[in-house]
């Protein structure tokens, strides 16, 4: 009797995976680039790889996960290309020998949000830095990535910059979340806290509650994306021809062309930007 | 409240829309979860009859095991199994990370712990009452453990169920072993995640109660299944 139930279950569960077949698509070729969540969740990618796929035949599956992160999923082999925002974290897997060919992509920038009434009043300037120096004097509550990722990265140089040692002067005010963009925004917006973020998550993202942008416009704000492949010669699984069409795809005029494009609101959210000559 | 009305009325419009999206995110989390919870169901509830049956040298231990691994964190499978699976890692010649294969493996190990402890549950107590005259008659231990099973089916149907339960629901195991990529290895629970990171909190809301449908509707119709014999 037991054997009939779990006949009976066994051919169920072959006619959901017959069915569910059906829905996802063949996908014969295919690479797999580890990415991060402000380019996913901006958005770019839903709209640039379909042309992509379209032009090349060759599907693109993104994982989307922080800088840190993705570089860690490079370093073992595990995607064909990378495309992050942490300069010194790409420069350093390229010098590992865990990537080649590093070309700049595009380029956003970062903004500073924080609540409406804006206690540490930083609304308006121009100084990343100075802004972190009053949120710090005013211990205002500011949340932070805390995750490892390209944007935390870069909060972290700015806080350093701004000589706030978050060790000792941090408690109280303080947040480290570990978690993605999206998420750290959802509780920044709970806090009513101050906190760092790409302009393109934010232009993508709905639930603001009391948040506004307050200081943008610094040059060290500046977010620019590379692309790396993954070296071919260390991890030999890696698709690497089709890795590299991509990779010169995005970065050739026509892969540029989508990426400026590309827009919420009619505001255009990436910049491409490149060793490729413009066209 | 507002929210929660405002997720329904997304959820009957998703639910219409037939938007392809949706859809395979639904039919990849009943593929994923439902391989995996049956897989752990074939090989757990065996190995719960035989743990009620025979008598060994480290039974104890595999019980508390069981039991203690019920409570197994998703993200800390996932974590191992994504370990396992890396192009540098032991199995990574099977080339299955970031796909629906590798997403069943997490599963299963997931909710084979599951399965064991609570088939052991049920056919234990069967044992207790049966398993003299059993050993009387002189079955074997796999007649034996057949025997029971099938006394336990209504135990059983709830093992599966509470595997088909903590399969359906978890995020932290798919979302690192699968990579969450849309059209692909997107399911249920983590377009939840990312819809939830995106601000479109309605939006989350209305496919976790399609989510919670989908379970519904597995359950009854297990009880419906087990009704009818």
């Amino acid at each position: 009797m037991f054997a009939s139930v779990c006949r009976r279950v066994f051919l169920a569960g072959c006619a959901v995976a017959i069915v569910s077949t059906g829905a996802v698509r063949a996908e014969d070729r295919f690479i797999t680039l580890a990415s991060t969540t402000s380019t996913e969740q901006s958005g770019l990618f839903d709209y640039i790889l379909p042309i992509f796929e379209k032009e090349s035949g060759i599907t693109v599956r993104v994982v989307a996960v922080g800088t840190g992160q993705a570089l860690a999923i490079g370093a073992r082999g595990d995607a064909d290309a990378l495309l992050v925002h942490d300069r010194v974290g790409e420069d350093k897997f390229v010098a590992d020998g865990n990537g080649i060919d590093r070309r700049d992509v595009m380029f956003n920038d970062f903004v500073l949000v924080g609540p409406k009434a804006d206690p540490a009043h930083v609304r308006g300037l121009k100084d990343a830095k100075e802004a972190l120096k009053r949120i710090a004097s005013a211990h205002a509550a500011f949340a932070s990535r805390g995750d490892d990722s390209g944007t935390n990265r870069l909060e972290l140089r700015l806080w350093k910059a701004a000589n706030v040692d978050l060790k000792t002067g941090g408690s109280g005010w303080y947040r480290e979340l570990g978690s993605g963009m999206g998420p750290t925004l959802n509780t920044s917006a709970g806090l009513n806290a101050y906190t760092l973020t790409d302009r393109a998550t934010w232009a993508n993202f709905s639930n603001r509650g009391g948040l506004e942008i307050l200081v943008e416009g610094d040059p060290a704000l500046f977010n620019p994306y590379g692309s790396i492949l993954v070296n071919p010669q260390k991890f030999p699984g890696v698709k690497a021809a089709d890795a590299r069409r991509w990779h010169e795809w995005l970065t050739s005029p026509a892969g540029r062309a989508a990426i400026s494009s590309y827009k919420i609101k009619g505001e255009q959210l990436f910049f491409p930007l490149g060793d490729t000559p413009r066209s | 409240m507002q929210d929660f009305s405002q997720a329904f009325a997304l959820a009957l419009a998703l639910i219409g829309s037939r938007d392809p999206d949706l859809w395979a995110a639904v039919l990849l989390s009943l593929q994923v979860s439902l391989t995996a919870s049956l897989i752990a169901f074939v090989i757990g509830a065996p190995i719960g009859g035989y743990l009620a049956v025979r008598r060994f040298a480290g039974r104890s231990g595999v019980l508390v095991l069981a039991n203690a691994f019920l409570g197994l964190p998703p993200v800390v499978v996932g974590l191992a199994v994504y370990v396992l699976l890396s192009q540098t890692g032991p199995l990574g010649w099977l080339r299955i990370l970031f796909t629906p294969a590798a997403m069943i493996i997490a599963q299963t190990l997931l909710t084979l712990p599951i399965v064991v402890a609570l088939a052991h549950r049920a056919t234990a107590g069967f044992w207790e009452r049966y398993g003299d005259s059993l050993t009387i008659d002189g079955a074997s231990h796999l007649r034996s453990v057949s025997i029971l099973l099938s006394m336990a089916r209504a135990g059983l149907v709830t093992a599966y169920l509470a595997a088909f339960g903590r399969a359906i629901a978890e995020v932290g195991a798919i979302m690192m072993v699968g990579g969450n990529i849309r059209g692909y290895t997107r399911t249920m629970t983590t377009a939840i995640a990312l819809e939830t990171s995106k601000g479109n909190l309605a939006l989350a809301l209305a496919l976790g109660l399609i989510l919670i449908s989908l379970a519904l509707a597995v359950s009854a119709a297990a009880f419906l299944f087990d009704r009818r014999r």
